[in-house]
Formats: C-alpha cells, sequence, structure tokens
C-alpha cells in the first residue's frame, strides 16, 4: 500500500507506518515523503498520470478541489463505523466535508498565530504580547526604535496573514457562494491597508520566506523578535536551538482588530484522503483509522508539534501542562475556514502575488487589490459556468 | 610583460569560474550552521563528513545516484544507436526526399520543447508510461542534434570505402556496423558524452514523469531534499558535490573527445 | 518511400520516435490552445468547452504574461550579448599565442557547462544570499553597500543573467575556439609584416572572418535564451514580485502547477511565434 506524506509529517510517517504493520500483519506500507512546498503540484500530477497513491496526506484547503476532480472515496460511512465521530472537534470534522460527504478524515489541526521573543519585547515594556492591533503596531516600533534590526517578520510571499487580518475585519474574500471575489470590500480594503502599513513604517522587512537564510536561527538569534507562524515551528525552535531559554520566547493567539481577544485565525490542518481508485481500499480504511486515534493523533504532537484534532488527545498532560500549546488552545476557539472551493489554492497564490506587488510597492493597495478582484473572477469563470450548467 | 598580463587575466577568470564549485566542497564539510556566521568562510574550521554520512544513510542518496545512472546509460545506448542510423542514412544513403526532409527537421528546432511537453503528458499516460522509467527515457531518444552531428561527420567518410564494401557484397546493415560505426567513432563519443550528460542533468522531465520516490533521479531527489532541507546549507552543499562530481569526472575524463568533438560540429555547422 | 529501400529502415526508428513523441504532441498542443482544457475536464470530459481564440484574448489581457514577456526580453536583450561577449573574450584569451596549456585551461572554463543546475542553484542561492554570502562579502570589502540579490525585485534578473553566463559561456567558448582556429595563421602574419598591431588585427581579421561564427553563436543563443526556464525555476520560482518569471516559466505554471493545459498551449504558443519571428528577424539583419 502506498501513503504520502508531507514535510515534518512524512519524515516520522515511516515511524508512525511500522507500527502499523506490526499490528497488521500482511500489509505493508510503503511511505513517500514530499516537500509541502511540493505537494499539491505532486498531487495534482499523480492525479493527471492516475497515479495516486491509497492514502495521503491532503491540505484542508485542497480538500474541495479533490472532491471536484472525483479523486476521493466517500469517507461518511466508513468514518462513523470508527465509532469516534464524537472525539472530533466540530470544527475541525466540518473543515473535511464537502456537498454534505466527509471526504478525509482530520489528521492534525494547525493555525497560526504569534510567535514572539519574551525577553525583548520585555525589554521594550512588553511583558505580555499585545492583544489588539494598536498594540502590535506600537510593541513593534518600540523594537524598531531600540535598534535591534526588524521588529518583525512576516514572510511576503505568504497569502495567510493579509487573510486572516481581512478575515478579522469580517471580509468574506468571496461573494455570491465562491462564484465572485470580494476583495474590494471596504473592510477588506481596510485590513490590507494596516497589513502594508507594518511595511511602510519598517516594521517588518519586505522579505519572504526564502530570502533569510534561516527562519529559526533569526529568530534566535534576535534578527526580528515577532512571527506569525504555526505548530510546527516550537519542534524547531527547540532542536536547532538548544541555547535559547524556553523562557526566552513564547506563543501567543493573534492580536484582535476589536476588544474581542483572541483574534480570529485562520483554521488550517491536513485530513488523511483515500484514493477514490484505490484497489487496497481495506488496507487502507484500516490505516486511516490507525492513524488518527487518540493515541496516535498525541504521538504526532509530541513528534511534530503537530495539533490533534480531538479532545481525548487534548486533555492529555503533553498538551495541558505545554504553555505554548496552550496558546493554540485558545486560539482554536476563535478560528475561521476560508472558503471550501476547488478553485481555493489558485487564489490563495494570488492573493500572494498581489500582496507582495502592493508590500514592495509596485502597486497602490487599491490597483492591488483591483487586479486581485480582477483575476479571481476570472479564475472563478469555469465554477461560475460549471454551476451554472449543473456539472 | 604582455605574458605577465595574459597570465593573471587567465588565472583570475579560471579562479571566478571554478570558485562557486570549489565553494561548494568546502562548505560541505563545515559543520552545521557554520556557513551562517557573519564572518565569511572560506574553509572549514574543522572539516567533517556527516552531511555526507547522512545523506548516504538516511537520505539513501546511494540509490537515486544508482537510478541516475542506469538511466543515463541506457538512453546513452539506445540515443546514440537511433541517431546514428539516421545520420548516417541523412548523409549518405540516398532515398527520395531526403534532404528536403533535413531541412524541414533543422526547422523543427526552433519549435522550444515545452511546446511539446504537455500532450506527451497525456500521450504517455495513454500509454501507461507515467511513473516508468520508458516514459523517461523513450521521449528524448531521437535527438535533431544528434542526428545533424553524425550526418555532418558521416559526410566526410570517403566515397572508396563504401564503394569497397558493397563490392565485396555486405549488405547495408554490415556496412553500418563493422565500418560506419568505427569511423564514426570520434563523433559518437562525443554525441554519447553529450547525451550521458544531458540526461544525467536532466531534471524536469523526470521530475513530471516519475511520481514514485523511489525512482527518482539524483536532481530530482536533490531538488526534493531542497524543499525540506533548504535551511541546511551545509547539507545541501554536500548534496550538490554529490550530483555534480560525477558529471564533471566523467567530463574531464574525456574531455578531449567531447571538445574536440563539439568544435568540428559547430565549424561544419 | 521505396519498399526495398534499405535507407528506410535507418531513418525509420528516429522519424517515428519524432512523429509520435514530438510533432504529434506539438499538434495536440495547437488544438488544445483553443479549449478551456483544465483540471475540471481532466476529471470529467464533459466539462471541456471548445472556445476558439478566447485563450489568446485572455493571454492579452492578462498582466502575467506581459511581466513575463517583458522579463523574457530583458533576459534576452541583456543576457544574450552579454554572454556572447563574454564566451568570445573566454575563446581570445585560451586561445591567444601566449597563453600556455590551452586544452586544460579550455576544459577548466567549460566546467560550469557540465553541471547540474538544480545542483549549483544550491551554491548560487548561497553566494547571492544578501547575509552570508560570499558576493556580498566581497562588495563589502570593496566598499559597495550589500545587495538582496534575490529578493530585491530591481537585482533578482541581473542576478539570474550572472548565474546563466557563468552556466553557460563555456558552451559558446568552445564554438568561437574554433572559428579562431579555423582562421588561417599566414593572414596574421601578413597583417604583422604590415605593421598591423594586435587591436587592428582583432578589428580587421579576427572579428570580421569570425562572422558566420557569430551568425550560429547569436541564432543559438537567441532561441535559448526566449525559452528562459531553469534558472528562475530554481532560483527564484519566479519571484521576488514575478521580477524573474519568464514566458515559459509561467507556462509550465499554467500547465503543470495549475493544469490549465489549454491556457498552457496557448503561452507555448505565443512563445514559439516570437522565438521564430526573432530568429528570422536576426538571420535577416546578420546577412
Amino acid at each position: 500500500m502506498e501513503f504520502w506524506a508531507f514535510g515534518g509529517e512524512g519524515q516520522i510517517a515511516r515511524e508512525l507506518a511500522v507500527e502499523f504493520e506490526q499490528e497488521n500483519p500482511g500489509v505493508r506500507v510503503r511511505v513517500q515523503q514530499i516537500p509541502w512546498s511540493a505537494a499539491h503540484e505532486k498531487l495534482l500530477t499523480a492525479y493527471a498520470g492516475d497515479n495516486l497513491p491509497d492514502v495521503f496526506q491532503l491540505g484542508n484547503t485542497w480538500i474541495a478541489e479533490f472532491t471536484a476532480l472525483r479523486a476521493l472515496e466517500d469517507m461518511t460511512a466508513g468514518f462513523e463505523a470508527f465509532g469516534r465521530s464524537g472525539d472530533f472537534f466540530p470544527a475541525t470534522l466540518d473543515a473535511a466535508v464537502i456537498d454534505g460527504k466527509l471526504r478525509a478524515v482530520p489528521w492534525y489541526v494547525d493555525t497560526r498565530l504569534l510567535f514572539y521573543r519574551r525577553d525583548l519585547l520585555a525589554q521594550v515594556g512588553y511583558p505580555e504580547p499585545p492583544r489588539s492591533w494598536d498594540g502590535w503596531v506600537e510593541a513593534l516600533r518600540r523594537l524598531r526604535e531600540s535598534g535591534r534590526g526588524a521588529a518583525a517578520f512576516l514572510p511576503v510571499n505568504e497569502w495567510q496573514v493579509p487573510a486572516i487580518l481581512a478575515l478579522q475585519r469580517g471580509a468574506g474574500l468571496l461573494k455570491d457562494d465562491g462564484r465572485y471575489g470580494d476583495f474590494l470590500h471596504p473592510d477588506c480594503k481596510a485590513a490590507f491597508e494596516f497589513y502594508l502599513r507594518l511595511f511602510r513604517e519598517n516594521l517588518a522587512p519586505a522579505a519572504s520566506a526564502g530570502q533569510i537564510a534561516n527562519f529559526y536561527l533569526e529568530f534566535g538569534r534576535g534578527a526580528f523578535a515577532v512571527s506569525v507562524t504555526g505548530p510546527w515551528s516550537p519542534g524547531e525552535f527547540r532542536r536547532r536551538l538548544p541555547g535559547l531559554p524556553p523562557r526566552a520566547w513564547g506563543t501567543a493567539p493573534m492580536p484582535s482588530f476589536d476588544d474581542s481577544y483572541p483574534g480570529l485565525s485562520l483554521a488550517g490542518g491536513a485530513s488523511l484522503a483515500i484514493a477514490a481508485g484505490s484497489r487496497r481500499k481495506d488496507a487502507a480504511w484500516k490505516l486511516v483509522e490507525f492513524l488518527t486515534a487518540p493515541q496516535q493523533q498525541l504521538r504526532l504532537y509530541r513528534l511534530t508539534g503537530d495539533l490533534p484534532p480531538g479532545k481525548t488527545a487534548w486533555n492529555d498532560p503533553a498538551l495541558t501542562e505545554d504553555g505554548k500549546a496552550q496558546a493554540f488552545r485558545r486560539q482554536m476557539e476563535r478560528l475561521t475556514a476560508p472558503p471550501k472551493i476547488p478553485e481555493w489554492e489558485r487564489i490563495a497564490s494570488r492573493i500572494a502575488a498581489c500582496a507582495e506587488k502592493a508590500v514592495r510597492g509596485e502597486q497602490t493597495a487599491t490597483a492591488a487589490l483591483e487586479t486581485l478582484n480582477r483575476e479571481v473572477d476570472e479564475i472563478l469563470e469555469k465554477r461560475r459556468w460549471l454551476l451554472e450548467h449543473g456539472r | 610583460m604582455r605574458r605577465l598580463l595574459i597570465y593573471a587575466v587567465l588565472l583570475l577568470t579560471v579562479a571566478a569560474t571554478l570558485f562557486p564549485l570549489v565553494w561548494t566542497v568546502s562548505v560541505s564539510l563545515m559543520p552545521v550552521a557554520e556557513a551562517l556566521s557573519d564572518s565569511p568562510k572560506l574553509w572549514p574550521d574543522s572539516a567533517t563528513l556527516e552531511h555526507y554520512r547522512d545523506l548516504f544513510d538516511r537520505l539513501e542518496l546511494g540509490r537515486y545516484a544508482l537510478n541516475s545512472f542506469l538511466l543515463a546509460a541506457s538512453i546513452t545506448a539506445l540515443s546514440v544507436l537511433v541517431n546514428a542510423l539516421a545520420g548516417y542514412a541523412f548523409a549518405r544513403l540516398p532515398f527520395a526526399g531526403r534532404d528536403a526532409l533535413f531541412r524541414l527537421l533543422l526547422a523543427a528546432m526552433v519549435i522550444p520543447g515545452q511546446v511539446a511537453m504537455l500532450p506527451l503528458f497525456l500521450l504517455l499516460k495513454q500509454f501507461g508510461l507515467i511513473n516508468t522509467y520508458a516514459g523517461v527515457i523513450i521521449p528524448g531518444l531521437a535527438s535533431i542534434f544528434g542526428i545533424f552531428l553524425v550526418r555532418q561527420y558521416a559526410q566526410s567518410i570517403p566515397q572508396s570505402l563504401l564503394d569497397a564494401a558493397r563490392l565485396d557484397g555486405a549488405g547495408e546493415l554490415r556496412i553500418f556496423w563493422s565500418l560506419i560505426l568505427p569511423l564514426c567513432r570520434p563523433i559518437l563519443v562525443t554525441l554519447a558524452v553529450l547525451t550521458f550528460l544531458g540526461s544525467w542533468n536532466d531534471f524536469l522531465w523526470p521530475l513530471i514523469v516519475l511520481t514514485d520516490s523511489r525512482r527518482y533521479t539524483l536532481p530530482v531527489a536533490l531538488a526534493n531534499l531542497m524543499g525540506e532541507h533548504a535551511m541546511d546549507t551545509e547539507l545541501m552543499m554536500a548534496g550538490a558535490v554529490l550530483t555534480v562530481s560525477p558529471a564533471i569526472v566523467l567530463f574531464l575524463a574525456v574531455q578531449r573527445y567531447y571538445i574536440g568533438g563539439l568544435m568540428r560540429g559547430s565549424v561544419r555547422g | 518511400m521505396k519498399r526495398c529501400n534499405p535507407a528506410f529502415w535507418f531513418v525509420a526508428p528516429a522519424l517515428a520516435l519524432i512523429l509520435v513523441f514530438f510533432v504529434l504532441p506539438v499538434a495536440a498542443a495547437l488544438a488544445l490552445s483553443f479549449t478551456d482544457f483544465d483540471l475540471y475536464a481532466l476529471g470529467d470530459p464533459a466539462r471541456l468547452r471548445f472556445i476558439g481564440f478566447g485563450n489568446y484574448r485572455r493571454l492579452l489581457a492578462d498582466a502575467e504574461f506581459w511581466t513575463a514577456l517583458k522579463n523574457t526580453l530583458y533576459f534576452v536583450i541583456v543576457g544574450g550579448p552579454l554572454s556572447v561577449l563574454v564566451s568570445l573574450a573566454a575563446a581570445l584569451l585560451v586561445n591567444h599565442r601566449l597563453t600556455p596549456l590551452k586544452g586544460l585551461f579550455r576544459s577548466l572554463l567549460f566546467l560550469p557547462v557540465v553541471t547540474t543546475l538544480v545542483a549549483v542553484a544550491v551554491v548560487w542561492r548561497y553566494v547571492y544570499q544578501p547575509r552570508y554570502g560570499m558576493l556580498n562579502h566581497l562588495l563589502e570589502a570593496l566598499g559597495i553597500d550589500s545587495i538582496d540579490w534575490l529578493g530585491d525585485p530591481d537585482w533578482a534578473m541581473p542576478a539570474i543573467i550572472l548565474m546563466a553566463v557563468w552556466k553557460n559561456f563555456g558552451f559558446n567558448m568552445i564554438v568561437f575556439v574554433a572559428g579562431l582556429q579555423s582562421i588561417p595563421e599566414s593572414l596574421y602574419e601578413a597583417a604583422a609584416i604590415d605593421g598591423a598591431g594586435p587591436r587592428q588585427q582583432l578589428l580587421y581579421i579576427t572579428l570580421p572572418l569570425l562572422a558566420p561564427t557569430f551568425l550560429f553563436v547569436g541564432v543559438v543563443t537567441l532561441i535559448g535564451h526566449f525559452q528562459l526556464f531553469a534558472e528562475p525555476y530554481v532560483m527564484t520560482q519566479g519571484g521576488p514580485a514575478n521580477s524573474t518569471l519568464s514566458i515559459a516559466l509561467l507556462m509550465y505554471q499554467q500547465g503543470f502547477r495549475w493544469w490549465n493545459l489549454g491556457y498552457a498551449s496557448a503561452i507555448a504558443f505565443v512563445l514559439f511565434s516570437i522565438v521564430l519571428a526573432a530568429t528570422v528577424l536576426q538571420a535577416r539583419l546578420e546577412k
């Protein structure tokens, strides 16, 4: 049986598979590890070449896309048979439901929130991380004035932060059931202006993730004090920066646009799907059941930092006593999912591209959003046609 | 004085050209994170082979090197044969419309290979060749440039040799095998090295065709590694050294043939 | 072709391969470019539409396409001549009568050509690294402010050009050396007797007699440069802010990243037309 997993999960998937093989004699699992940056492309190529593996990890925002391709097994009934549906947080299950059918089983959840250098923020008068957008900007200004380099690092080629800010302001990103872009909405514009301010005021460098040699190392060196990243980072910090004391840095929920704290963030994560064309579905189901059981969720958390999608695992001391994980727990109360439409990955890449242009000053905020909206409407043209003709 | 100037410029040019390659080796021997220090380091304080060990033990680079080698070797053997056959025929075996056909082939070289790539994928899917070595090998076997090189060379073979062989009653295939191939050896070596290096270094097509990571070639595996370990500069450098050095060794071993063949081919072109 | 002509069996394998794996796909690409073949259509052929010149019209209105065209022209117009000049200079150098060990130096300068692009990209990304890279250390030593080579939209293309020149100049250098060696030594001797210095010899003998080589190198370089793809693919993925996005890279992204095969095919044919037009134009000009 073929099983594909990405990035950090891919590295430990082999380990998990060995244990599965011991429990299920006669089943051999071949694990293939693919970097996250290539995962989407690789899955589509495999689909186009009729070469999808039996079981594969699937970013939650891609589930709608692969459903439209008719590439995924309907997992509604099979998942009920696990008898664990009550254990999963409803929001995490909802992310994998398309048109009323469960298309994948949540493996882990993730979201992005604030990572900060506690020591450096304290030095400029912020023993606690900022809770509002205004406080955020103020803290970053003081950091900048303290003259230790950049205050924050927000990779300009990622779509998540501008999207989170827009969602916080109440923007919907798309309208008419995902038929058209809604990026010219005043709320979206206001959030985008705020995002650009962080760069215009030199609070964050206009740099992409590839431009700094080693994100973790630079964070450890204090080249920047604040970033927005996900649950895979604490493990990397511990592993790569043995000299950085745990007290020196922390995690906190996103600052909020209004008084409600924590501020909204994006519901993310990945699920496990079974290829509709798989010829080894029995074994595939067993593997999915094994990997999504509470003790394996915990194991995944210990090995990679990936957050469990189920309640049982979250009640384990490994998580309840980890302050850095608890910030994620609090953030999980305030999540919203990006639109569940097949075109989302393409739209997300347009958001990143247009935001980058504006950050680098090649386009004004308004012009960038107009371009974005036009491009998104064009991407959605086929979707409108399909909806209209019922295909 | 002029001699000194020439020497200086020569040394400078060679140093600038080779610096990135030499530096790769040097960085690949540095311990973790030494490459990312504020003062530039030309050489590691204490050299380590840990990254190479890591690549072979944990990341299975040996397997990918073997894949690359077997693929490149089979492509080279088959492709030299196919192109030698055609190149010789275009040079010495008359048939109707030969020269017009050859001109057409040359004109087709203007078409960027990428144009054919997308439908080619769908075609290979129909043939069931996706995720197989055959899917990597077959589409590139016939090379217009290769045919051109052989044709140029074969034109210089004296007609008297061919006539003599035919008088002796040798069949065309036999003439090709025991007369033409040996006579064309220099250009065939050039073509073989060119093809071998081309497929050893090829990245895009194997990346698209091969889904299964156990079939990856070295460059594809390296790109995969880069997605995971882009931040581990020293490890990536070691991977680069392992990928590049076989190509360099091969080139240095046969450089005389190779460059000589290229020069001959280009003068007549 | 006559049934018994043995030549048929000699050319058949190559021609069959070219027909099936090149001519046929090119024809198919032309057909695809008039459809909206995409992921939806891949999943279910009923979701395919024939849209005539729709892709081409959309292309003309696509800001990304114009950016890609502009970047490609930048690479062709700046990178092309630069690459040819460096090759020529290197050829004159290794072929100079005072140069010792000509064969050795020729081979050493040729080395970058045989390296694997994916691998040297690793090195060059490090060379260009703004803080730890050797290039900025070098500039700093000369008192020049450091440059964010691959991160600054204004510098990314020059960085790509520099790397491409390094990787490729050896090939044209060999072609030039071949051209230089075909110039009869007697011409130089005669010129020396007439009192022509090295400069005059270069201007009035070497360069004019290299004209056919220039044409060959020029056309090959032009075609190659219009197809710019691999360097930005491994170095920048077209960024930052699309400043190194080339037409071929755009085509690849639309095709193999998003599987918009119809649109990607249209891009491919536009690229083909541009290359064809430029080649014809250049061949005319140089004659």
